[in-house]
């Protein structure tokens, strides 16, 4: 049957759509990604609804994320360490209040509490009370402790990651970054030996009945699930971690890096066996024309000459491992701190997203500054991909 | 393999016996990674694989009983991801290929499609709760699940189908043309019927693909524990690969619930390694019926 005119143009409209939906899908992802990550830089880290009273006398008027959490862990004892006068710190919640003031004083309904504060204020110069903004009616004559609002440097270059702390968080996103980065070339470098050998076995070795034997299993390999691959790392491959260098824990960033080592062989194998399958024959035999062994032929010529396309394998294999969830959340213990080697645990960044995002809670500043890690790994991908295709066009312009 | 000549530098034969075979051995060590792990997972799974394991829910904290809820939710997320990404992909895929002229545009798509592959599953997890469950207010729910699942296996459909698609031979069109058929009535009838096979492989690996996903349903659908099963897509659901994420990490006792773990994990490698089969089976199927026209 043909189909009427109009039907057929209109269909051919429809896959017209589809062939830029993934455009668009790309396009949505930017949007909704970086309008989350970017209202976070520039927002103030004290918690939405909670404010810091001073005395109007106390010179500090504002400080830095680091320097609040900081000030409430108790390693500030004197003003004066942060620029005031001499006078020693003293913090107040909203529990203290009421158990400093009798219920006549505050009011019943807790509606004199700005009288209590400043009266507190006045008697104690260096009292901080920390309580919600909306329980002082009048906050005249107190000063309010205002927070270094979040900038994109303090973020990236931020040592410390404590989303959750109270009543400031600090977010710095360093100690991610750098324990993504660490186990994902780590894991590289750990396969890289077994994935080129791998590929050169497939590509120039192997004869045609062994390598449509390997093929599928290799495929195999990139199939199952990374939750899986967690879960073999979690019973397996920890305790062997914890036992065999006798460390306490065993989820360390060495046992994400042997997971995603696993991991990557698929990528840098699939990868690296094209770059030297395209090979023209013509190189190989002139290699072995002039007398090379077939050995000298791949690792003088073929290599050299499919090197544009390792060096895509190499980093598409990073990209991905940086990428990867489930199975590094399972297996690398999840400490958000600067990562001290490969036998101590460590965060990634997705890890912290996918540990995190249940417990922030939906528009706060937590929940923003997830998204901002979202637009971080997004970029990686999108530097992942401009140089995988960079270096497979210098392979074509050869 | 080489043959060399009588008076050839025993250097230059032993260096390349020996490097081809630490070549070999590193190979076949991958080989031995992969079947280590499927006869871990096989070996400990298959003791706690019973019917009741397949038909019952969890019970006692989820130490017994088995994965009902959670094979039951994977389903409804294959099914309705596939829905959604299966004619969007194929379609798309045909535009690549048959539509788009060679240039700027294809060039472009390609890119976008690549990006879009290379976009970690846990972004695709932010995108569909923001997206999906806030901004559409689907909340968590298989709908949301599904479709933030559906956008991450188009580029691999959509690839796919541009394979299977690149692989027909152009004297097909041409005979097809040659008749007066148009260029969709020649799709249609020609193009993709050969293509079929290898455009079926595609949706195959995909429901491989989104059976296992976790990160992308953590935020969007997966639900920790169900009492009953889904009434609607506007229901969470359990989902295998969280569950087993679920009962490996923050159980209420680790120990017991191990064979309840070892059980899960081997239902989605069956799982993963029925796609694979099935895909290869496909395949060589597709490959015969190419070369034979």
């Amino acid at each position: 049957m043909i189909m009427n005119r109009k039907v057929e143009k209109g269909f051919e409209v429809l896959i017209r759509t589809c062939g830029y939906f993934t455009s668009l899908v790309v396009v949505l992802i930017i949007l909704f990604l970086f309008k989350e990550g970017i209202s976070f830089i520039g927002d103030s880290p004290i918690e939405e609804g909670y404010a810091l009273y001073l005395s109007d006398e106390n010179p500090v008027g504002t400080l830095s994320e680091d320097q609040i959490k900081d000030l409430f862990d108790g390693k500030y004892k004197l003003w004066s360490e942060l620029g005031g006068k001499s006078d020693s710190i003293r913090i107040f919640s909203l529990d203290d209040l009421t158990e400093i003031f009798s219920e006549e004083e505050t009011g019943k309904d807790l509606e004199h509490l700005d009288r209590c504060t400043r009266k507190l204020t006045d008697s104690i110069p260096g009292a901080l009370v920390f309580v919600l903004e909306a329980a002082l009616s009048d906050p005249s004559g107190l000063k309010k402790l205002n927070a270094k609002p979040i900038t994109l440097s303090s973020f990236l270059t931020g040592q410390q990651w404590f989303p959750t702390a109270k009543p400031v968080g600090v977010y710095g996103s360093l100690p991610l970054f750098l324990g993504t980065l660490l186990v994902s070339i780590m894991a590289i470098l750990m396969a890289l030996p077994f994935g080129l050998a791998g590929a050169i076995y497939l590509a120039e070795i192997a004869d045609k009945r062994i390598r449509n034997i390997l093929k599928p299993l290799i495929e195999l390999l990139s199939g199952i699930p990374s939750v899986v691959y967690g879960f073999f790392g979690l019973v397996v491959i920890v305790p062997w971690i914890q036992e065999g260098l006798g460390l306490a824990v065993g989820e360390t960033a060495l046992a994400g890096s042997i997971v995603l080592a696993i991991m990557a062989l698929p990528t840098i194998i699939t990868v690296s066996e094209d770059a030297i399958r395209t090979i023209p024959s013509d190189v190989r035999q002139a290699s072995l024309a002039l007398g090379a062994s077939q050995w000298q032929t791949i690792v003088r010529v073929l290599l050299p000459y499919a090197s544009s396309g390792i060096s895509a394998a190499i980093i598409l294999g990073i990209g991905r491992a940086m990428g990867e969830t489930m199975a590094v959340l399972m297996v690398t213990g999840n400490a958000a701190v600067m990562p001290h080697g490969l036998t101590h645990p460590i965060r990634t960044i997705p890890a912290t997203i996918a540990a995190e995002l249940g417990e922030a809670s939906f528009g706060g500043l937590h929940f923003k500054a997830l998204f901002a890690l979202g637009c971080i790994l997004f970029l990686i991908t999108f530097v992942t991909n401009y140089l995988v295709d960079s270096f497979s066009a210098g392979k074509k312009s050869k | 393999m080489i043959q060399f000549p009588e008076k050839a530098d025993a250097y230059k034969r032993w260096t390349q016996i020996l490097f081809f075979w630490t070549a070999r051995i590193l190979s076949l060590t991958i080989i031995g990674l992969l079947l280590i792990i499927l006869y871990f997972i096989i070996s400990r799974g298959i003791e706690s694989i019973s019917w009741e394991f397949l038909t019952a829910p969890p019970k006692e904290g989820m130490t017994e009983g088995g994965i009902m809820p959670a094979l039951v939710g994977t389903m409804y997320l294959i099914f309705y991801s596939m829905l959604v990404a299966f004619p969007i992909g194929v379609l798309a895929g045909i535009y690549v290929n048959e539509y788009s002229a060679n240039g700027r545009v294809k060039r472009f798509i390609k890119m976008m499609t690549n990006n879009l592959a290379g976009v970690p599953s846990i972004v695709f997890g932010l995108f569909g709760m923001a997206l999906f469950v806030n901004q559409l207010n689907f909340g968590a729910s298989i709908l949301a699940g599904s479709l933030t699942l559906a956008l991450l296996s188009l580029p691999l459909i959509i690839r796919t189908t541009e394979e299977s698609l690149k692989s027909v031979d152009y004297s097909f069109r041409n005979a097809s043309y040659a008749l007066g058929a148009s260029k969709l009535y020649t799709i249609r009838k020609v193009v993709l019927p050969i293509a079929f096979p290898n455009v079926i492989t595609g949706l195959i690996l995909s429901i491989g693909r989104v059976s296992g996903e976790t990160a992308p349903i953590l935020f969007t659908a997966a639900a920790y524990f169900l009492p009953r099963l889904p009434q609607s897509v506007m229901d969470q659901c359990m989902a295998l690969p969280y569950h087993l994420y679920v009962i490996a990490t923050s159980g209420t006792d680790l120990e017991k619930t191990k064979p309840m773990a070892y059980g899960t994990a081997l239902v989605l490698v069956v799982i993963v390694l029925l796609v694979n089969l099935l895909a290869n089976l496909l395949r060589n199927h597709f490959a015969r019926k190419v070369k034979m026209k």
